[in-house]
């Protein structure tokens, strides 16, 4: 049902309106797409029908913020909040605007995390969704400052609150402010926790750094998409660290929920439903 | 004529505004490699010279004691308060027990543990942050260390008795600000706090871990540049850079500098100190 629902979008709507798809990069049509795990060619259109996960092999491909909202929420249903709140360059890093700016071009980003409300099977929800494609999901001033008003908002509208993790960890270039974020954020979510409100964290590839050590390990329930990396330290650092290997699957999704650290690993097509059941069991209005 | 006698006079100024001996700005990579220098005062220094007592208390009762975190119940002009400091060591055998001062996840749960104690008996608490970051290794990632943090970050912010945290020498990353959720964060003069040491953030933007200099001086990392910035509320100057030798007179000032920060907060009422405290945050 999910995927007869997800067919009828494709091409047409990802959740933006017809002008944020236009700013997008358009894939020609027939474009074949190698999966970076079993190195199998993919027709384009196989793996949008198939929610952008390997047909082959399952790998599930890292996907804008658009397409995520297309996927788990109802059409036509999402308004996005603060999508104008951007960050400056407090420590006039140089190049860093210019840098930004670009980015904006090219992905139909403003920052590297889209915040609003949604409706799932009718149950509304407040929602953030982190992009990959925007400095690699790194958490500076805007992202903080956009998670933490969702939250706010969230706490006080009585919303649960889903988020969508992806984030190479701290926006360097923002320096101590980037780490300021981490507090910040989760310190709305012990408001929004108190107020008995219930909060998924939905961990995609990759979730690392200062969002690991903050709001995305965080979760009510934490869910995570099958073979994400996540980890605090990064695996390079920590091999430099030890000089020795490291264990198989470290840092996957599958050793999260072995060290118990992850409730569950979903599958992109059992997502929405599965946010659904969480909603429903968990008070959402 | 006139406009010559002012020439003349602006040339006079200009000339003794020469003669006024500037001190040498202390460079930032100067701070780093101060802050962690090998004489530098650890936090069970500053703990053993400020307060009356100090009793330990180990463990997280979850999975074991972490060595490079010290916590206990400690005195102070006859108020008890809690305490807890990273702790580096001196040499390679201290450093080995002590893990550098880098945590591991049991000593940030430990850490909370003793906190939430804290907050049960109304102690205050004040921290002592000393870290070159939280510890990066394999098991370190099994027992959750981002969890770890990100649990400190959240329940800290709901803690009802006054935090002080004061960033003593190396204040690495999200391992340093797991211990400075507080009221109040303070910096020695010749300490730094960052999100990453100045190696591995030239590493990483400039892929050149060598230009540490270079990015310790673009980071903004000194005590000086974060009070400018409105991220700490208090720089404890150093006379002269902090050691073991000249540490007496820079604790006695520390500790009327604690007893302040006690006195200003006593009797606040729990709820504002949470409130001040997330407002604190919520404006960076």
């Amino acid at each position: 049902m999910l995927r007869e629902r997800f067919k009828k979008t494709t091409g047409v709507f990802w959740g933006g309106t017809e002008e944020e798809e236009k700013k997008k990069p358009q894939v020609p049509d027939g474009m074949f797409r190698k999966c970076e795990s079993c190195g199998k060619m993919i027709y384009e259109e196989d793996l949008c029908e198939n929610l952008y996960c390997c047909p082959e092999c399952g790998k599930n491909f890292r996907i804008d913020p658009w397409k995520r909202i297309a996927i788990v929420t109802d059409r036509d249903s999402f308004e996005e909040w603060d999508g104008e709140v951007s960050g400056e360059n407090p420590l006039n890093f140089p190049d860093y605007e210019e840098k930004k700016q670009t980015l904006r071009e090219q992905t139909g980003l403003t920052d590297a995390v889209i915040t609003g409300c949604a409706s799932i099977r009718g149950m509304k929800t407040a929602i953030g969704v982190m992009s990959p494609d925007f400095l690699m999901g790194s958490m500076g001033t805007a992202v903080g400052e956009r998670i933490t008003r969702m939250i706010e908002r969230a706490t006080q509208m009585r919303l649960p609150i889903i988020l969508f993790c992806c984030s190479g960890g701290a926006r360097m270039q923002e320096g101590i402010f980037s780490l300021m974020q981490m507090a910040k954020t989760s310190q709305a979510l012990k408001r929004h926790d108190e107020a008995g409100l219930l909060y998924v964290s939905v961990l995609t590839d990759p979730t690392t750094g200062g969002v690991t050590a903050s709001f995305a390990m965080l979760g009510d329930v934490i869910l995570a998409e099958p073979g994400a990396m996540i980890g605090f330290a990064g695996a390079r650092v920590i091999r430099q660290t030890i000089g020795q290997k490291l264990p198989e699957g470290f840092q996957s999704a599958e050793f999260l929920v072995k060290h118990g650290f992850v409730d569950r690993i979903v599958k992109r097509e059992q997502m929405r439903k599965t946010l659904a059941v969480l909603l429903q069991s968990c008070g959402s209005c | 004529m006139e406009s010559r006698m002012e020439d003349d006079t602006q040339e006079q100024m200009r000339e003794e505004e020469r003669e006024i001996p500037v001190e040498p700005e202390v460079s930032a990579w100067e701070r780093v490699l101060t802050a962690r220098g090998k004489d530098r005062p650890y936090a069970m220094d500053y703990i053993s010279a400020i307060f009356d007592g100090f009793m330990e208390l180990r463990g997280d009762r979850l999975f074991g004691d972490d060595r490079a975190v010290i916590g206990g119940i400690a005195a102070i002009d006859k108020q008890y308060v809690t305490v807890i400091g990273q702790q580096k060591g001196r040499n390679t055998k201290e450093n080995k027990y002590r893990n550098f001062g880098m945590m591991n996840p049991e000593g940030y749960r430990k850490a909370l543990r003793l906190m939430r104690q804290a907050e049960k008996f109304h102690r205050p608490i004040v921290l002592f942050v000393d870290t070159p970051g939280a510890f990066c290794g394999v098991e370190a990632e099994e027992r959750g260390q981002g969890e770890a943090i990100a649990r400190n970050l959240f329940e800290m912010a709901g803690i009802r008795v006054p935090i002080l945290s004061i960033v003593i020498g190396e204040g690495g990353s999200g391992g340093a600000l797991a211990l400075a959720m507080a009221n109040e964060v303070w910096m020695l003069e010749n300490s730094i706090y960052s999100i990453l040491s100045p190696e591995g953030f030239a590493a990483i933007l400039w892929k050149d871990g060598k230009r540490a200099e270079e990015a310790a001086k673009v980071m903004k990392i000194t005590a000086k540049e974060l009070k400018e910035f409105g991220i700490i509320e208090k720089v404890i100057p150093e006379p002269e850079p902090a050691n073991r030798d000249n540490m007496e007179d820079l604790c006695a000032a520390l500790k009327t500098e604690i007893l302040d920060f006690l006195l200003r907060y006593r009797g606040k009422d729990p709820q504002e100190l949470v409130e001040e405290r997330y407002e604190r945050f919520r404006k960076m």
